[in-house]
């Protein structure tokens, strides 16, 4: 058999398709973040798209030239471009340049703290902006890949090659570095503050836990981890990278040393993007098929969200009272599920 | 794989010593009415005297891949750019990474052979070395890069040919040739060299693996080989000074018998596994036992690629042709390999 016949596959699970309001967003989208009720799909380029829960959709120029990443808070995305700006677009759709780089480098990772301060990164350096408007900067050994707040204090974990460097900011104290040879592309930290894990290069997650660093090494996946998302509670790590959502263990205290992952819902596909429900023990999935899944963590019942044939998902995410799934392709096809 | 190639990003990879002319070559690329749109890459800002958003700023960032092979090299900083230059698709129509006058091609080549998303959206065209007919044979002495840059070029820019005796450019030519015989070179006065010679080349494309022939023994190639031919009796072959170079060779193998595909392809792949490190650059078209494809491979140090190509066509002389360029190449122990794979 060469796939899945999509009929049956439909037919055998339980299917919210009827549900969803489809959005022709009408540009390539590499994610999406729900500002309140209104999901902001970043485009490609220049601009964000933003739907309300009507369905009608407005632009918002926020760039002048492609949009390298994004973070969210609920109440701005952060953006940085390969103008080398550093903008936040707000709930009415406000959009405001934040930083300059003066070289005009690509500004390449964007981070958002609970409290309001952010971080971004250009080349080898990272910047932080606290509460009081002050900008400090950090330069690590090579081109920054990932940046992350911690979930308390102000500290920033800034993924390099060769490893991660955790930096407070406020303090003087030398920074800490934590050492793993390759090329680390992500970087979370768990809900509870206890470990940090990166996504690498090579089809790999690398993990410390935090109190003595030791190492956690995440590997079997067939292609590199693009999506990272920890499920309500933190008790577990989902990712992308492999024909199963590969669901890491986080719950004991050695986090998932010595565990195996729990695999869910299989498709003749890559997964590409997960993203966990806010509150229940719920996620979604997006493939590389274009199909979207709804899965229940603890039996891997499954509900299509969207059916495959289209292009691969390149964005999922929920709203934060959980109640609002919103998804859309790499080619811009969209759409927007209400629970 | 091949059919989806053409969609695909070209990439042309811009080497070639400090001093020899890569600037130059890429501002008239840049500033000539061709009608089309370059993203270029460069390592030195300034130098580039054009106004364009598409130029990107890079720090050679290299890295080892976590796969226990030390020259299983790649350009992290490419990784990235690639992938933040492929949001404007279609703001430009091809990519061109220059790298230092120091640097090895290698880790920008093998980027394009180990990574899935670069691969997804880019193709690598050609590694286009400008070499500087003046001081070439120096740097041959005395900089390993510039020999590698030769070893590993598509095409080589002889650039700065005025500055030269012809005695003194048919020496270097010489030099050039011992080292790499399959680049197509082109010399030049301020790299004035049709850009299509250099640009848009399909190097790396494994449908054009066509020509494993010597360059210098092409017939349309260089119209001063008859001329030289009178005057140089005593060093001369065909025209050409033969020069060996002591550490940098190219070893090409040749069979109008069958290879037999079970002991090839472990044969292929253990020499490269051992003797990688040495093999910059190999290629191959190979007809195989009971097989009626053409099979066609290249390879990049440790990394290979290959696939069947097309049918061998009627009347088509079904010959097994392979390439190694390298270093210190280990001749007889490679050429009693490929025999031992030869159908008997």
């Amino acid at each position: 058999m060469e796939e899945f016949d999509p009929g049956q596959n439909a037919a055998s699970i339980v299917s919210v398709t009827d549900r969803v309001r489809p959005l022709a967003i009408g540009m390539p989208v590499t994610s999406v973040h729900f500002l309140g009720e209104i999901a902001a799909f970043v485009g490609a380029e220049e601009n964000v798209a933003l739907a309300g829960a009507d369905g009608a959709i407005s632009l918002a120029p926020v760039h002048g030239g492609g949009i390298l990443c994004a973070a969210c808070d609920g109440s701005r995305v952060l953006m940085g471009g390969d103008d080398g700006k550093l903008v936040a677009l707000d709930r009415q759709g406000e959009v405001a340049l934040l930083a300059t780089d003066p070289k005009r480098r690509w500004i390449d990772n964007v981070a958002l703290h609970p409290d309001g301060a952010f971080a971004w990164s250009a080349g080898k350096t990272a910047f932080v902006r606290g509460g009081k408007g002050e900008d400090k900067f950090f330069e690590v050994p090579s081109t920054v890949g990932g940046l992350a707040f911690a979930p308390k204090g102000l500290r920033l974990a800034i993924a390099h090659y060769n490893g991660v460097t955790l930096w407070f900011p406020n303090m003087a104290a030398n920074a800490e570095v934590l050492e793993w040879a390759g090329s680390h592309l992500g970087v979370v930290f768990s809900p509870d503050n206890k470990f940090l894990v990166t996504s690498m290069h090579e089809p790999a997650l690398h993990g410390w836990r935090l109190a003595d660093t030791r190492h956690m090494r995440m590997t079997g996946y067939p292609g590199r981890v693009r999506s990272m998302s920890w499920s309500a509670g933190g008790k577990a790590l989902a990712t992308s990278g492999a024909d199963t959502v590969i669901l890491w263990p986080f719950g004991a205290k050695d986090g998932p040393m010595g565990k195996e992952p729990a695999m869910l819902a299989p498709l003749q596909a890559r997964v590409s993007m997960v993203a966990c429900h806010p509150k229940q023990d719920i996620l979604a999935a997006g493939y590389s098929d274009g199909t979207v899944l709804m899965v229940r963590l603890n039996d891997g019942a499954e509900i299509l969200v969207r059916k495959n044939g289209g292009a691969q998902v390149a964005a999922l995410a929920w709203n934060a009272k959980g109640t609002k799934l919103a998804f859309a392709a790499e080619d811009g096809d969209a759409g927007l599920l209400a629970l | 794989m091949p059919e989806s190639s053409s969609k695909k990003i070209p990439v042309t990879v811009l080497t070639g010593y400090l001093g020899a002319g890569k600037t130059t070559l890429l501002n008239r690329i840049l500033s000539e009415n061709h009608g089309k749109k370059y993203a270029v890459i460069v390592n030195e800002f300034g130098e580039i005297g054009i106004d364009n958003d598409l130029i990107i700023g890079a720090d050679e960032e290299v890295f080892e891949m976590n796969n226990g092979c030390v020259c299983c090299t790649v350009r992290g900083d490419l990784v990235r750019i690639l992938d933040g230059l492929m949001k404007r698709k279609g703001k430009f129509d091809a990519i061109i990474v220059e790298t230092t006058g120091l640097a090895d091609p290698a880790p920008v080549a093998q980027t394009f052979f180990v990574d899935e998303d670069v691969q997804k959206h880019a193709r690598l065209d050609a590694v286009v070395t400008v070499a500087d007919a003046k001081w070439l044979n120096h740097r041959l002495k005395d900089a390993p890069e510039a020999k590698n840059q030769i070893a590993f070029a598509d095409v080589i820019v002889l650039n700065k040919t005025d500055l030269v005796s012809r005695a003194e450019l048919a020496e270097v030519e010489a030099r050039i040739r011992a080292i790499n015989p399959y680049a197509k070179l082109h010399r030049t006065e301020r790299c004035q060299v049709a850009l299509s010679d250099v640009l848009e080349r399909g190097a790396f494309d494994l449908d054009r693996i066509l020509e494993l022939e010597p360059e210098f023994l092409d017939a349309g190639d260089g119209h001063d080989h008859g001329h030289d031919h009178h005057h140089d009796h005593s060093h001369s072959h065909g025209g050409l000074k033969h020069y060996h170079d002591e550490d940098m060779q190219s070893l090409s193998l040749r069979t109008d018998k069958p290879l037999d595909a079970t002991k090839f392809m472990p044969w292929l792949q253990n020499l490269v596994a051992s003797e990688g490190q040495k093999i910059l650059r190999s290629k191959g078209i190979l007809a195989f036992t009971d097989d009626d494809d053409r099979y066609v491979f290249q390879g990049v140090h440790m990394m290979l690629e290959g696939d069947h190509q097309r049918a061998w066509k009627e009347g088509e002389a079904r010959e097994s042709r392979l390439v190694f360029i390298g270093r210190e190449l280990p001749e007889q122990i490679i050429r009693d390999g490929f025999e031992s794979c030869i159908t008997t």
